[in-house]
Formats: C-alpha cells, sequence, structure tokens
C-alpha cells in the first residue's frame, strides 16, 4: 500500500479539477486579450473561476483577488511593494513578522533588512502562535505592515488572524496573511475576518500547482511585482493562464463546499491516528487539537531520529516529512520545534503526518501498524534506549558536533 | 550554478547499496554487557560520541582480551539518521580482530570505503560524510578509555577537514609550496573543504578549531612578514639593495647616508634637510625632501647642493634616485 501523509507540502490534484482543466489545453487555447472569438471563448470559464474564488472566501466585489504562478511570488510582492510604497517612498521603516512563517516570507524579510528595513520577528508561544497582544505591543508609528501565517504548515496551529487583524486595523497598521495552509483546510471569511492582503496556493487544496494568488482588500493600490501587458487590470502582468486559473477556481469550490463535514471527517482520521500514534511511550504532539487544522500532526518520539523514521516509513510506503537534521539540506534543528520550547533533542526528532479529503481508514489502520514497527525498530538500534552505560569517562559531552 | 543544479539530487538515491542494506538490516547493532564480559574474562569498554540533542549519538561498544589488546566483540547503539547507522556498523566490522593500538589507526575514509558499492564511487552525498566522522571519533575515546590516555593523544596532527582528514600542517605547506590565494585553491589541491563545507568558514552546519579561510589569511600575513623580514635581514648585514627594501627601510637607509656624508655641512651653514617622501617607479626613485633653517631659500639648494645630495645617494645606494625639494 502506498499512503501519502504530505498534503501541506503539496497534493494530489482533483481528478475532477483536471477534467475541468483539460479543454483549456488543446481546444480552447485562445489568448483571452484577444479580439477575436478564440479568446472571448476562454472568458465565461474564466469568470466562472474568479467567481468561485470570491466566494469561497467570501470575498466583496470592491477586492481584487489576482492570480499569480503561487504563493511565493504572492509573498514577495505584499513584501516588497509594501516596501516600495510605504518605505522607499514613504515614511515608514518597520515590518512586524514571526519567526515561524514559510521561507518566502522569511528570505524577503531578511533581504528587506539588508536594504535597511527593521523587521521584527515575533516567536511563537507554547502553543505555536502569536497572540494579538503580542503583536500590537511591537506596532509603532513606524511600522508599515504586519505578516502573520493564518496556519502554520510545521504544526498546524492556527493563529489569531482575526484578532490580529482588529489591531493592525486599530492601530492603522497594513495586515498580511499567508494563509496558504489555511484555505480549504479550515473556514476563510474575508468578510469575517479584514485582512488588507491574504496569499495562497491552488497546489495545498487539490489543484495543481503554479497557480496562486494575492487577495487586496477594496483594490487597495500596490505597485505591481511584474510589469508588462496590463492584465488583470495592469496588477499581475503576464499572458492570463486560463486552464490552472480554471482548475483553482474549481478546486477552491470542491474545497471549500461543506467544508464543516469535511473538516469533520479529516479530524475524525486525524485523531484516530493521533490517538494511536499516542499510545508508544515518550511521545508528543505539539500544539492543542482544537486550535490545529484539522489534517495535521507534529509528534516528536524521544529516541529515534526524524530522517531515520522518514526512512522506514518509506520502506513501508508512507510519505511524510521532518524538519529534523539531516533530512533538510542546511541539517538543521526544526526551528519550529525550537520556537515553541521544545528541548533541543526533541527538535531531532519531529515527524509530520498531514492528511487530506482522499486519505481513507485502511491508509490509516496501515499507517499506525507501520509507524509503531519503524519506532520498535529504530529504539530497538537507539543509544537513547540502551541500557550497559559507558565506561566511567565514556559519557559524551554536550553535544560535540559532528 | 548550472543545468546540474537546477533539480537538487534526491539525497536517499545517492547512497550505495551497502548503506541501504545496512541501514534496514545492521550487523553489529546490540549490546554487551559488563557481567557478560566478565564472565569471559575479557575487559569490556563503553564510549559514546554525540547526543540526541546534536542530531545524532553513537554508543560503541568492545569486548577486549586483556592479554592480546585484541577487540574479540564489538556492537553500537546509534542515535542517527540510517547513514549514522550504516556507518557505526561498518565500524564495528572494522574494529573486530583487531587490537585496540590498530584500531585507533582505522579512519573515517576507511568507514566510508568499506560502505561503497565500487571503490570509485562515494558511498554518501557530501553532506552524509560527517556520520563516518562520528565512527572515526568514538573509536579513539574508546581507545583512550581502554589505554588510560587522552584521546587527544592519538591525534597526531590537527586535522582541519575531517571529511577528508586533511591536517593543518599540509594545508599550510600547500598554500606556501604553491602560493595558493584563495580557499578554492587549497580544495583543489587537498580536498580540504570539498565534502561538508564545515571547514571552509565559520556558519556551516558544524562548528570548528580552524576554518580555512582564516588558515589562508594568517599564512599569507606569515609570509609577507618573512618578505619584509628577509629585506630588514639583509639590510642590517648591509646585502640589501636598496630597491628591494620596504618604504620604512629606504627612508633609513637615505637618512644613515645623509647622516654620514651631507648633513654637518648643511648645519656648519645653520641649515638642516628631512625626508619627505618617498616614491617607486620602474624608471626612477623620487625622494621627496625639505631644506630647513638657512638651507631654505639659499641659491645653492636647488643646484649645487640638490646635486652633491642626490650624487651621493646615487652612488651609496641606486642609481635610480632622482632628489625633488619641495
Amino acid at each position: 500500500m502506498q499512503v501519502y501523509l504530505d498534503n501541506n507540502a503539496t497534493t494530489m490534484c482533483d481528478p475532477l479539477v483536471v477534467k475541468e482543466m483539460m479543454p483549456f489545453f488543446s481546444e480552447l487555447y485562445g489568448n483571452p486579450n484577444s479580439l477575436h472569438k478564440f479568446g472571448t471563448a476562454t472568458h465565461p470559464a474564466l469568470k466562472k473561476a474568479i467567481d468561485q474564488v470570491y466566494n469561497a472566501l467570501n470575498a466583496s466585489d470592491n477586492d481584487d483577488i489576482v492570480f499569480t504562478s503561487c504563493a511565493t511570488e504572492s509573498n514577495n510582492w505584499i513584501l516588497k511593494s509594501v516596501f516600495n510604497d510605504h518605505i522607499v517612498n514613504g515614511k515608514k521603516n518597520h515590518i512586524i513578522t514571526t519567526e515561524v512563517e514559510h521561507p518566502s516570507v522569511l528570505s524577503t524579510c531578511k533581504w528587506l533588512e539588508e536594504e535597511g528595513v527593521k523587521v521584527t520577528y515575533l516567536p511563537v508561544n507554547e502553543q505555536g502562535v502569536v497572540d494579538a497582544k503580542t503583536v500590537e505591543s511591537f506596532i509603532t508609528e513606524n511600522t508599515a505592515l504586519v505578516s502573520v501565517m493564518w496556519a502554520s504548515n510545521e504544526t498546524g496551529a492556527i493563529f489569531p488572524i482575526k484578532e490580529i487583524s482588529e489591531v493592525c486595523q486599530k492601530n492603522a497598521v497594513l495586515f498580511h496573511t499567508d494563509a496558504v495552509q489555511a484555505v480549504g483546510k479550515i473556514p476563510v471569511d474575508l468578510n469575517d475576518v479584514k485582512v488588507d492582503f491574504l496569499s495562497m496556493s491552488a497546489h495545498k487544496f487539490h489543484g495543481p500547482k503554479g497557480i496562486g494568488a494575492l487577495y487586496i482588500r477594496n483594490s487597495r493600490k500596490l505597485t505591481p511585482l511584474l510589469h508588462g501587458g496590463s492584465q488583470m487590470g495592469g496588477r499581475r502582468s503576464g499572458t492570463l493562464n486560463v486552464p490552472y486559473i480554471v482548475g483553482m477556481g474549481k478546486a477552491i469550490e470542491l474545497a471549500t463546499t461543506n467544508i464543516q463535514s469535511k473538516m469533520a471527517s479529516i479530524r475524525a482520521k486525524r485523531d484516530r491516528l493521533e490517538d494511536a500514534l499516542l499510545e508508544l511511550s515518550d511521545t508528543f504532539v505539539v500544539g492543542n487539537r482544537a486550535n490545529r487544522t484539522p489534517n495535521t500532526i507534529l509528534i516528536s518520539i524521544r529516541g529515534v531520529e526524524g530522517e531515520g523514521m522518514l526512512w522506514d516509513l518509506n520502506n513501508g510506503g508512507i510519505g511524510a516529512s521532518t524538519g529534523s537534521a539531516c533530512a533538510s539540506e542546511d541539517l538543521e534543528a526544526n526551528t519550529v520545534m525550537l520556537a515553541i520550547g521544545a528541548d533541543n533533542e526533541l527538535a531531532h526528532t519531529g515527524i509530520r503526518l498531514s492528511l487530506s479529503r482522499f486519505t481513507t481508514d485502511e491508509e490509516i489502520d496501515y499507517t499506525i501498524e507501520h509507524f509503531k514497527k519503524g519506532v520498535a525498530r529504530l529504539r530497538a538500534i537507539s543509544s537513547s534506549f540502551a541500557k550497559q552505560q559507558p565506561t566511567e569517562g565514556g559519557e559524551a559531552k554536550a553535544c560535540e558536533m559532528h | 550554478m548550472a543545468k546540474n543544479d537546477m533539480l537538487g539530487d534526491s539525497l536517499w538515491d545517492a547512497y550505495s547499496n551497502k548503506v541501504t542494506t545496512l541501514m534496514n538490516n545492521p550487523q553489529h547493532q546490540g549490546e554487551i554487557f559488563q557481567e557478560e564480559a566478565e564472565a569471559r574474562g575479557h575487559k569490556l569498554i563503553v564510549a559514546d560520541f554525540g547526543a540526541e540533542s546534536c542530531g545524532d549519538a553513537v554508543r560503541l561498544y568492545w569486548e577486549i582480551d586483556p592479554k592480546t589488546d585484541k577487540i574479540v566483540d564489538s556492537k553500537f547503539k546509534s542515535f542517527g539518521c540510517g547513514t549514522a547507522i550504516a556507518s557505526s556498523d561498518v565500524m564495528t566490522e572494522l574494529c573486530i580482530g583487531k587490537t585496540v593500538q590498530e584500531a585507533v589507526k582505522i579512519t573515517n575514509i576507511d568507514v566510508e570505503k568499506a560502505l561503497r558499492d565500487d571503490p570509485d564511487t562515494p558511498a554518501v552525498p557530501p553532506q552524509k560524510m560527517h556520520c563516518s566522522v562520528m565512527a572515526y571519533d568514538v573509536i579513539k575515546k574508546a581507545a583512550g578509555l581502554y589505554l588510560g590516555v587522552d584521546s587527544e593523544s592519538f591525534e597526531e596532527e590537527i586535522i582541519v577537514c575531517e571529511c577528508a582528514r586533511v591536517s593543518l600542517q599540509t594545508v599550510k605547506e600547500v598554500i606556501r609550496l604553491n602560493d595558493l590565494t584563495t580557499v578554492e585553491q587549497i580544495t583543489d589541491y587537498t580536498k580540504a573543504g570539498g565534502f561538508c563545507k564545515s571547514c571552509i568558514k565559520p556558519g556551516g552546519h558544524e562548528e570548528k578549531e580552524y576554518y580555512l579561510v582564516d588558515i589562508l589569511a594568517d599564512v599569507r600575513r606569515e609570509m609577507d612578514e618573512e618578505k619584509m623580514k628577509a629585506a630588514a635581514d639583509a639590510s642590517v648585514a648591509g646585502e640589501a639593495n636598496f630597491e628591494d627594501m620596504t618604504l620604512v627601510q629606504q627612508i633609513k637607509a637615505v637618512d644613515a647616508v645623509i647622516d654620514e656624508n651631507v648633513r654637518q655641512f648643511l648645519i656648519m651653514d645653520g641649515g638642516n634637510m628631512e625626508i619627505i617622501d618617498i616614491k617607486k617607479s620602474d624608471e626612477y626613485i623620487d625622494i621627496y625632501i625639505r631644506y630647513l633653517g638657512a638651507c631654505s631659500g639659499c641659491a645653492s639648494s636647488s643646484t649645487g647642493t640638490l646635486y652633491a645630495i642626490e650624487s651621493t645617494l646615487k652612488e651609496k645606494l641606486s642609481p635610480k634616485i632622482r632628489v625633488l625639494p619641495i
């Protein structure tokens, strides 16, 4: 059996979405900007997709939702254009974000720091989130933008975005949220939660890769990232990616229709998996279950190194992920684990399992069985569980690091 | 960056079959207990290296026959990724049957080579080389415990690059002999810094005592200093070539010649002179001077006196000299 439990990294494109996209490759291939019928023939489907996205987010007709190539582009756009519009060509010089944002936010902020911008990186609390009061306490008259993720890719922790949007509004500071891990997983109602900007990506909710969007409340002015042929009202140039926009519309509709019942179904499987894994001794799961996206588990297993565990899961046909040492290119400990105050040693033992609406009960049963086998095998090898103590003088000094 | 970098390699696909096999099924995983070893009349040594908090830890067990110092059995326990497990397994394999004194000679390269499927293809990608280094470190530690000496004492030389096992001495020599000026050159000559890259500069995945950038800067500085010192020694010995001297040495040399041959006559006339600067070109060495006291404004200061100063300096120091009063 093959079980895909890495849905926070990317998801399977729903076959219904692929079906919707197919006509727009070789049949209705016109450029929507053209005057002829080849071009205009794509318009009904594009209008439908735009409606699907606006409806899914409960966005107002006065708001702009601009299609981009991915959330990385959306995040770069908002940060770089706020820098241009309010810092280079304005009086502000400060951006507030968190330590646990996606690299597309963090790396862009690091680059802005090199350009002279002051950036505050807020740490998360033991529940893995930043509260609105903390955000407010760092806002100054120089703050141009607050950027806080809606939900964490690593832990699934849901941030208090409504409260943060309110303190930003109260202090007249622009607020952006990277909602890549929220849209399609939990309700995102932009009539209720008044963020100024929101980034999302279709491939996280069973749409195709290579398409995302930036939401801009009240069509607020924002210098474009891509200049060119003035597509999307001049906000984002580049020939409209018709099949992918159509796919994103269909995908967001499928993900958000009856979202409560979809969430309940995923949550039931997730909780069953989590309960079963917590039967193992010396394990813990990061973050309160009620305040997590319903598909995510970040579990720490003492004595079992993350990459070793991924290896065993992979041998069983199970795809999962870790941010821990060895697996990632930079060999760093999982920063989110460190941020929530986990011990350094637990930062190397985290395994993230992320489900989707396509995950079945059989897959959960299979995963429980193989996960427990893997833990048993690796703990049998693990020096953390060895009984014979080292010869006197043979103990390891704290982190000799190799 | 080039075509091959556009898509990162798959880490796991770069492992040798031997690594994969031992990761899935290590042969020497387990423990040896004190009582068992003693019952067989052997001595047990257990050494730890690394810790869970570093992301890698290994515990090595040696059962040693005290009469021969031979390692009759060896096992390991490991907290680490698959490569750490595989290299620990091969490490114990290499230890069994050797004496403690022989085992100390096992290097991390021996461990890595033992994991290769064919002699020319590395068993693990560069960023995984550190796993085999751990094996080397824990062996030294175990040997130190058995022989009752500091494990550092097995290290005959200071190793800068653990992956390629290049010593500080080698790096320094290569820089000197080949007049190297960049870290890339050091890597080309020695392979140091070509694997996990931790030893190139601070901020890599491992903290090091020595970094190639610092060693290079130090050796280059030493080389410059030696060059200057050689010139200074030569000047003291009177063998110096004026043109090869440093600026300060040249000023001193000019001053000495002036003191000996010229200054007394100027002082007798109520004047004096000082050296302002020396500028060198391929063709000339221009010595800028200033007259002091009665000399400044004296008619012969730009004719006879100047000619006398210049010809003395030319004769004593270098024919390239021109004296320019300002």
